[in-house]
């Protein structure tokens, strides 16, 4: 393949790209003086707090915030949803107070007196028959390829049937959703907002603004986002909270800080969508997938939501999916971490491992036997994962057919799952400016958050500059910035890394030429080499990055780095595949995992050190979701039970065993260009770690998460109690 | 967080004259993760808060071989660890203590706080009272009660006792000393914690205007004790179910036996049944066994919660095993 | 939830305006128990000294943070998270659980760690607290803070200045940690973005570097 000018350098021509690197902000954050939105503090400014509906289903009979007005160092009361609307979850924003301090914008929330007349909700959504019962379904999609019927029929063929689901699970960011409002003049707004999109929200925030009759160009409007504490896909959009500080900080003339408390985050802040299906399965006796058959259901809250996509990754030649949709009246859906992937990998995965049980086979040769019915880029980078997990994972000697048979309560099993992503690098824009001193700052409207973008970003500019990471001032996190795409969907490595690549080689280019008559060769005879500017082939001849910037004279170089654009720097389309080792106390049914194991492809790696972190993260945060998180419900009084951090319970630092992270690099992989990562490793944890416990204890455990009492049931109904 | 009046007096006696009649009028701080996070919750607001960390006399720690271990309400879960004449008399003192989980809240929570921590049951965390009633009917029974109790749960309480230490503290035949208006009185642990039948009750003897000021514990003669915890997290988070065990053998076979289940009843649940199937006897496995089976046999679990029935009847087998063994 | 909010509960009774409105007029005045004490809890004795009682008004408060004295004028009810974060811009320990679960709040209080968002201001008095600002000078690291940077554990690092202070504390008096002592110890911090595999390598090295070394202004 011909050399493209913004192409990478190749493998032996890297200085950083692919190295372990420390994150450059990592000092900025161990040192606690990196500032969040959450710890914005302007002049005079407000706290303001909301007052939501109690009720899942209600409408709003009266609403009085006269005694909110009165309340001394109250300065302003703003109705969101007026008598007459109707709430659909509880959670809902009723009303919104910006006082002096938090404690008197607590006390005029609670002075606030809103009568509801109750409707009839419907919060559970796992038993599908009760949510039809109650008119609460509507079908989400059903595809028929192949004729499965036939297929199901075929004597030749083994079938497995089964029950699997994972319930609705929240965000759960660290730093709640929200943001400081401050009007700069009667036209002019800025904001603090904790963002995954830094540059889509000015418009956001405007066009609320404007339906809310505040008159305001989107111009005018500048969103700032240094740091994030966690968005996971929820923090791509402004809420309503958003418009409201806006609001209420044109209201009361000063500047809102309005973060939504822990229950509000947990209750309305994000959702992943739940998936429940009935699956049968069918191989032919030597194991290739002959047909899929299932019937699926799921909550996103009130409106439409995502669905799994099923059969997952997979494509047996006869296949149908039904899915329905389920209308719960819970706070809605946003995008998780790989929407819609970790529930079609659970239902799929789950479901192939016991048929693979079924055939006595073992499940990691059954996947490489199946591989061939993955998408065609995707086949041979399954074969190496399975491969490399394997052996990491010691599975030839850990493994054993279903069903530990050595005595004792603790049982050990084994499981694996594979998963794929898109992640092409979204739409962005850069500037790079390279001054007369050498100093270099690269520019534009992204955000960090915690994946390591500010020390891509300088990486990309520092290696095609030939300079060290320090060299290179990154300066994101701003709406007035060159705009660049938010940050969902595993699309900003790809995005930045690439238009800042772009960016730095043409900016190089014109230093080239601002150089190349004092070394006395064509510009084009120039590279940038370890902070030297040299002629190719000739050592002696170079100058210093400072010497060579210099002869800039008076000029500043400034150019524009975009992504998409010329050249083969990005690609979409990764696979992954993880191996879970668990034992399982048969007598409490406690869940414990040993090991994970995760042998994973992004294409070309910037940095290693942060691609291992998002992979060692997702892991953690899989395990979490497998072992204890669940947005609990009641349904007779339609709320979220536990909506605090004691029983939306994440795991602790003890309740994660051992790690093993695999990053797939080199010929075949280095050569795709950048892809993402952040949603990938995500995606297989439930199954893998579902299928070990299947594989420990003989029998499948239905629905995540694998606690005591789900085990214990399980074990109940047969294996190896 | 509503606002209230605060002092932090120096003496017991000085407290004693700041608190009300009534629960809920006063609460007395102590380590503050509980209370403060319970007002924080509307769970409890209080008009006046008192504080008793500056009362010196409530920190001190002390063991005699004659009068046992005598523990002032305020001593940290912390100074109880790192305590070693309590860990060398009550292994399972230390253990219990162990899995209060991390640093932070070991520092912080004090043995008085910890014994009279709020239940945990999220209806009364969400604002629906300690009997969780809503349109006059409890919510548990046909509600979400995977945490809630499997004894004593015949209404109108379902919640469970959170504390970790309160059980082995029982089998230990601890007791509390109260210092109220009247002057002082001691209860038997055992005798301390009760079930309330209305509202307004709590769940223990104290009365508003009196302070826990003291923990005793009788010299251990020669006793074998464990505890065991079946916890969903190794991290900070509640027991499932927890059984404390204390031992005494003689030649071989057990000559008394005390077991006390925690988290399984809306007080810590003292189960002489165990106790009976394990005396005269020698430990085995199958009699520990026997022991689980006999704890729970009067269990009525919830539409959720049957699985605690065999936690704790695992949990009082391993407990069981663990004290004869020494491990504690 | 919404209930425990938004319902006026039976226990709860309006507070005197008095004390409000003295607080936002900035009087600050220190209500004494002889004012309020007994019309407020109407069963309680009189109290010996009149001084004894407080609020529910703002009152004079003394601080003394990272070295530093503060004097603020606050309500009792007044967390020292809040105290710190919203009065005095003291931002590094994060307000996230606020029900002393996670640990993002973790600070030090007489050197040993706590958590901010249940300590009353007022109770702090006469403590020395520290908070992660405290630990270094200027822009340097301490051991633990450049293992953090080191093993990144860290992401969207919200956690983190907590997980630095309980870790700072857990090895002043666990120098030589096992891994299980690790797990237990700092069992009291919760990460979502999932960092935990780096703390815990964090910690091994900060515990290998400090030994015999300097323990940052701790």
């Amino acid at each position: 393949m011909a050399t493209c000018k913004y192409d990478w350098p190749e493998a032996g021509g890297r200085e950083l790209v692919g190295k372990r690197i420390d994150r450059i902000d990592g000092p900025e954050k161990a040192s606690g003086r990196a500032k969040y939105t959450y710890d914005t503090h302007r002049p005079g400014l407000l706290i303001a707090k909301l007052l939501t509906c109690p009720y899942a289903h209600a409408k709003i009979k009266s609403i009085d915030i006269s005694p909110a007005q009165s309340l001394p160092g109250v300065k302003a009361v703003l109705v969101i949803q007026d008598a007459g609307s109707e709430i659909q979850w509880a959670g809902d924003e009723i009303v919104a107070v910006a006082a002096v301090n938090e404690d008197i914008a607590e006390d005029a929330r609670r002075r606030i007196k809103v009568e509801y007349e109750q409707l009839p909700h419907l919060v559970r959504e796992e038993d599908l028959e009760r949510a039809q019962a109650n008119g609460r379904t509507k079908p989400a999609g059903e595809e028929t390829v192949g004729d499965p019927n036939k297929a199901f029929q075929d004597p030749d063929v083994v079938i497995s049937k089964g029950f699997y689901g994972i319930p609705v699970i929240t965000h759960c960011c660290l730093e709640a959703h929200g943001n400081v409002a401050e009007w700069t003049d009667a036209k002019t707004l800025k904001t603090w907002s904790s963002t995954q999109n830094v540059s889509g929200l000015p418009g956001q925030i405007g066009a609320g603004l404007r339906r809310q009759k505040v008159n305001v160009d989107d111009s005018n409007i500048e969103t700032v986002c240094q740091y994030i504490g966690g968005g996971f896909g929820s923090k791509v959009f402004s809420r309503p909270w958003g418009i409201v500080a806006a609001q209420l900080a044109k209201m009361a003339g000063k500047p809102v800080k309005l973060m939504l408390d822990r229950d509000a985050e947990l209750e309305i802040a994000g959702a992943r969508p739940s998936a429940f299906a009935k699956i049968s399965v069918a191989a032919k006796k030597d194991g290739t997938l002959a047909a899929w058959d299932s019937e699926s259901w799921g909550t996103g809250g009130v409106g439409p939501a995502g669905h799994p996509p099923l059969p997952y990754v997979l494509q047996p030649p006869n296949t149908h999916w039904k899915h329905t949709m389920v209308a719960a009246n819970i706070g809605p859906s946003r995008a998780w971490r790989a929407p819609n992937h970790p529930q079609g990998c659970l239902l799929t995965m789950g479901a192939l491992d016991d048929l693979a049980a079924k055939l006595e086979m073992d499940p990691v040769e059954f996947l490489m036997k199946n591989v061939h019915l993955a998408p065609k880029l995707l086949t041979k980078i399954y074969s190496e994962e399975l491969q490399k997990a394997a052996e990491l994972a010691e599975w030839k000697k850990n493994w054993h057919p279903r069903g530990d048979k050595t005595p004792g309560h603790t049982k050990r099993g084994m499981g694996v799952s594979l998963h794929t992503w898109g992640g092409r690098g979204h739409t962005s824009t850069c500037n790079v400016i390279v001054r007369p001193d050498g100093s270099v700052t690269v520019r534009l409207g992204s955000q960090d958050l915690g994946t390591g973008t500010r020390t891509v970003i300088a990486i990309s500019v520092a290696e095609t500059f030939g300079l060290p990471v320090e060299a290179v001032k990154v300066e994101i996190g701003d709406s007035k910035y060159p705009p660049d795409g938010a940050s969902g969907g595993s699309t900003t490595v790809g995005g930045v890394s690439a238009s800042t690549r772009r960016g730095a080689v043409d900016a190089l280019g014109e230093l080239f030429a601002a150089v190349a008559p004092s070394l006395g060769v064509p510009p084009d005879q120039l590279e940038a080499h370890l902070g030297l500017i040299r002629v190719k082939g000739d050592a002696s001849k170079s100058l210093t990055w400072k010497q060579a910037c210099s002869k800039l004279g008076v000029k500043t170089i400034q150019t524009t780095g975009r992504n998409p654009g010329p050249c083969h720097l990005n690609d979409s389309g990764v696979g992954g595949v993880q191996i879970a080792d668990v034992s399982v106390d048969t007598e409490t049914g406690q869940v414990k995992v040993n090991r994970m194991v995760a042998a994973q492809d992004c294409g070309l790696i910037i940095d290693l050190k942060t691609a291992e972190s998002q992979v060692y993260g997702a892991l953690i945060m899989g395990i979490c979701y497998s072992l204890f998180e669940e947005k609990i419900m009641d349904e007779t009084l339609g709320q979220m039970l536990n909506p605090n951090m004691e029983f939306y319970k994440l795991a602790g630092i003890g309740d994660i065993g051992e790690l093993v992270v695999h990053m797939m690099t080199g010929p075949g992989y280095d050569e795709r260009g950048v892809i993402g990562l952040g949603e990938p490793p995500v995606i297989s944890p439930g199954a893998a770690i579902s299928n070990a416990v299947a594989n420990a204890i003989g029998v499948r455990v239905p629905t995540l998460p694998l606690t005591p009492d789900r085990v214990l049931a399980a074990l109940d109904k047969g294996g190896l109690a | 967080m509503e606002a209230f009046e605060y002092a932090s007096p120096h003496t017991t006696e000085s407290a004693l004259k700041l608190l009300g009649g009534r629960w809920g009028e006063t609460e007395i701080l102590a380590g503050g993760t509980d209370l403060i996070s319970a007002m924080k919750d509307r769970v409890t607001t209080p008009k006046r808060v008192v504080n008793l960390k500056k009362i010196k006399g409530l920190k001190r720690i002390e063991y005699s071989a004659h009068s046992g271990l005598r523990m002032g309400a305020l001593v940290t879960i912390q100074d109880l660890l790192d305590n070693k004449v309590a860990r060398e008399h009550y292994p399972a003192l230390a253990q219990a203590a162990d899995g209060i989980r991390g640093e932070q809240m070991r520092h912080m929570g004090t043995v008085g706080g910890e014994l009279l921590q709020r239940p945990r049951c999220w209806y009364f965390r969400n604002g629906y009272g300690l009997l969780a009633q809503y349109q006059g009917k409890s919510l548990v029974p046909d509600g979400q009660n995977r945490y809630h109790a499997i004894l004593g749960n015949s209404g109108p309480a379902y919640f469970v006792n959170a504390s970790s230490l309160a059980p082995i503290l029982i089998a230990l035949g601890g007791k509390a000393r109260l210092h109220g208006p009247e002057g002082e009185r001691e209860v038997e642990l055992r005798k301390f914690y009760t079930t309330p039948m209305k509202e307004e009750d709590r769940e223990y003897v104290l009365k508003p205007n009196e302070i826990l000021t003291e923990i005793l514990v009788p010299p251990d003669k020669g006793g074998k004790m464990a505890v065991y915890e079946v916890r969903e997290k190794t991290a900070l988070d509640w027991p499932l179910v927890a059984a404390s065990v204390v031992l005494h053998l003689s030649g071989g076979t057990v000559r008394s036996a005390r077991v006390v289940l925690g988290h399984v009843a809306p007080v810590p649940w003292p189960v002489p049944e165990a106790g009976q199937a394990l005396e005269g006897k020698a430990v085995t496995e199958e009699i520990a066994d026997q022991a689980g089976k006999a704890a729970v046999s009067k269990a009525t679990p919830l539409s959720q919660n049957g699985y605690k029935v065999r936690l704790a009847h695992i949990a009082v087998k391993r407990a069981i095993l663990s004290a004869v063994k020494g491990e504690a | 939830m919404r209930r425990k909010k938004d319902r006026p509960r039976k226990t709860a009774s309006e507070k005197p305006s008095l004390t409000r409105r003295d607080f936002l007029k900035g009087a600050g005045v220190t209500v004494s128990g002889g004012l309020l004490g007994k019309s407020i809890v109407a069963d309680a004795a009189q109290p010996e000294s009149k001084n004894e009682i407080v609020g529910p008004g703002a009152v004079p408060v003394t601080l003394r943070v990272n070295g530093k004295v503060h004097k603020l004028n606050i309500e009792p009810r007044v967390t020292l998270l809040d105290a710190l974060r919203d009065r005095l811009d003291i931002t590094g320990s994060k307000k996230v659980c606020d029900r002393a679960t996670c640990g993002a709040c973790t600070m030090l209080m007489d050197r040993k760690p706590v958590y901010g968002c249940t300590v009353l201001a007022i109770e702090a008095e006469g403590h020395e607290i520290t908070t992660i600002e405290g630990l270094a000078a200027d822009d340097k690291l301490t051991p633990v803070m450049a293992a953090f940077v080191n093993h990144d554990a860290q992401q969207c690092g919200f956690c983190t200045p907590g997980f630095v202070m309980a870790c700072t504390a857990f090895l002043e008096r666990n120098p030589n940690p096992s891994l299980e002592d690790i797990e237990k110890g700092l069992g009291g911090n919760l990460c979502r973005c999932g960092t935990y595999w780096g703390v815990r390598h964090a910690v091994l090295q900060a515990a290998r570097e400090m030994k015999g070394g300097s323990h940052g202004n701790v």
